[in-house]
Order: C-alpha cells, then structure tokens, then sequence
C-alpha cells in the first residue's frame, strides 16, 4: 500500500510563550514557503503532536522550533520529551533564545537539538532549517514503507507499546 | 504632499530613529517582512510590542510599590521587556532594561526605582515616535489606494 503524496509544504511547529515572538517567528516560515502552526507552550505542542492522548493523532510535523525560556515546561524539557518518544523522537527540534550562554547551548545541542538560534531569529537563521528537513524526509520515506510491510495480528498492541517511553 | 514625498518622510524618520539608537537593524528586518499579503505586518508587530510593554511596565510598578519587592518575579518581567525591545529593535529600551536588569540582581530597590524611570521615559519616547512612523505609513497607504 503505499502512503499518500507528502505536501509540497513542510510543516513547522513554533512554540512560544511570547506574542510577538511567535509572530515574527510565523512571519518568517511562512515567507519561507513552510507551513506553520504557533503554539504559546510546550504542553500545548505535546499536545498538538498527540503526544498526551492514546488516540494515536496522525499530524505529521516535519520540524519543531521553540523558544527555550517558558513557563512550566521550558524548551529543553520539550525537547528531551520528543526525543524519548519512539512516535516523534526523528522530528528534528530547533531551540531559540534571547540568552548567549554556552553551556545552555551546548546542553541543548547534547540533548538532540539540531541548531540553537539566538533571538531575535533573522530570515538567514531559517534558511538553514531546510538542509535538515531535506535529510528526514527520505529516512521517513523508508521507515513507513517497512512499516506497511510488518503484517502485525495485534495492531493495539503494537500502537501502544511505541507510545511507550524508555 | 505627494506619495514620493511622503515615501522620504517616513524613510527618513526611520533613519532618525536609527540613528539616535533608538531603533536597530531588527526593525528594518521587521520592515523587510512586511508584503502584499500582509500590508499591515509593522503596524501590527508595533500594536503587539506596545501593548505588551505597557503591561510589563505596570507589572513592574505594581512589584515596586511593595514593601518586600519579589525580585525573581521582578527578573521574570524584565526578561520579558528585554526579549520584546529586542524583537522588535527597540534598542535603547532594550538597554534600559539591562540597568533594570543589574539593579535587581543586586537586589537593590531604590537602583530598580531609577531604572524603571529610565524605562518609562524611553518608551514613551518610543512610543511616540512609533505613532508618528504609523500615521506615516497610514498615509501612504492611503494615497496609494486612493489613486488606484
């Protein structure tokens, strides 16, 4: 079977907790030709992805952006969130902040975090988002043509157990 | 006055603001954002950031005017006043916040006092200003539809 065309647009989220953060960083992908969808935490992105209801949603998300300084659950805990969930842990995640701090940007970039974009984030900072979109999108490709041809008798079973965390 | 000549105006008046470091290059980036499908993106931005720093202001006030300040909460406002000024290229309101910064991680209150006053004078200013460049471009805006 084979899985439906992808979009021609890729699919950012933005997590902000600042207002006008969030529209400029919107203002940017969109006059990057991506597909955006802003959200003001980290709970709120998790919950976007589907990442807090069992019922599996299938929103297909091709990078996620977000702030680092948030109330509650900061961009870093997110970060490590998506990258201990077997559902979206290949999602490549991209941290801003307005702080230069070298270890924070280093325990970032140690968490999984593909790039650490200090505020305010110019367009030449998002231009180079697209090198690694580019990379996950063959490495999907194959991972859902193997996962067409699994033939599993317990198809629950199996959903839950990659919702699992290790 | 005549659409070119209102065009160097505003030009101008920018400049000005650059020039006094009232504003950065961030601004212009801003500027440069702004397109047919989404005319009114400055003004927009400009609502946002003005709105948004009145009510840390007032915020900051409110926390000054007690007894025992709360400076980590105090610290959570003025990081907040920073990252929009810087956002938006408010340069000089993004320095001013830096004073407000220092004299609240020294806990000093009568130094966060001076700095809030800083702050005040320096957003007014911007603010004013900021109304003066959208009265501009509403203008422009308005010859340009009117003539078509």
């Amino acid at each position: 079977m084979v899985m439906a065309a992808s979009e021609t647009k890729f699919h950012v989220l933005a997590v902000d907790d600042t207002l006008i953060d969030r529209k400029l960083i919107e203002k940017l992908l969109k006059t990057s030709s991506y597909q955006v969808t802003a959200v003001d935490s980290g709970t709120k992105a998790l919950e976007f992805l589907g990442l807090h209801n069992n019922d599996h949603q299938d929103v297909e998300v091709n990078l996620i952006i977000t702030d680092y300084c948030m109330p509650g659950m900061t961009g870093y805990d997110l970060l490590r969130k998506i990258k201990e969930s077997s559902s979206f842990k290949d999602i490549p995640v991209v941290i801003m902040s307005s702080d230069n701090i070298p270890s924070r940007i280093n325990r970032c970039l140690e968490g999984g975090a593909e790039e650490f974009f200090l505020k305010p984030v110019q367009l030449s900072d998002v231009n180079k988002l697209r090198p690694h979109l580019m990379k996950r999108t063959q490495t999907n490709v194959n991972k859902r043509k193997a996962m067409d041809e699994i033939v599993s008798p317990d198809r629950t079973r199996a959903r839950y157990n990659e919702l699992e965390v290790n | 006055m005549d659409l070119a000549a209102l065009k160097t105006q505003l030009k101008n008046f920018v400049q000005s603001m650059f020039e006094e470091g009232v504003l950065d290059n961030q601004f212009s980036q801003i500027q440069a954002l702004q397109d047919s499908t989404n005319p009114n993106f400055v003004e927009e931005v400009i609502t946002l950031f003005c709105n948004d720093a009145e009510r840390i202001i007032n915020e900051i006030n409110r926390n000054l005017g007690y007894q025992n300040v709360d400076f980590s909460n105090l610290d959570s406002y003025v990081h907040q006043l920073k990252g929009s000024s810087s956002s938006i290229g408010a340069n000089r309101l993004k320095l001013a916040c830096a004073n407000l910064r220092q004299a609240s991680d020294e806990r000093n209150k009568e130094g966060c006092l001076q700095a809030v006053q800083l702050i005040t004078c320096e957003y007014c200013l911007l603010r004013r200003k900021f109304q003066a460049l959208l009265h501009l471009e509403r203008s422009i805006v308005e010859l340009e539809t009117n003539q078509k």
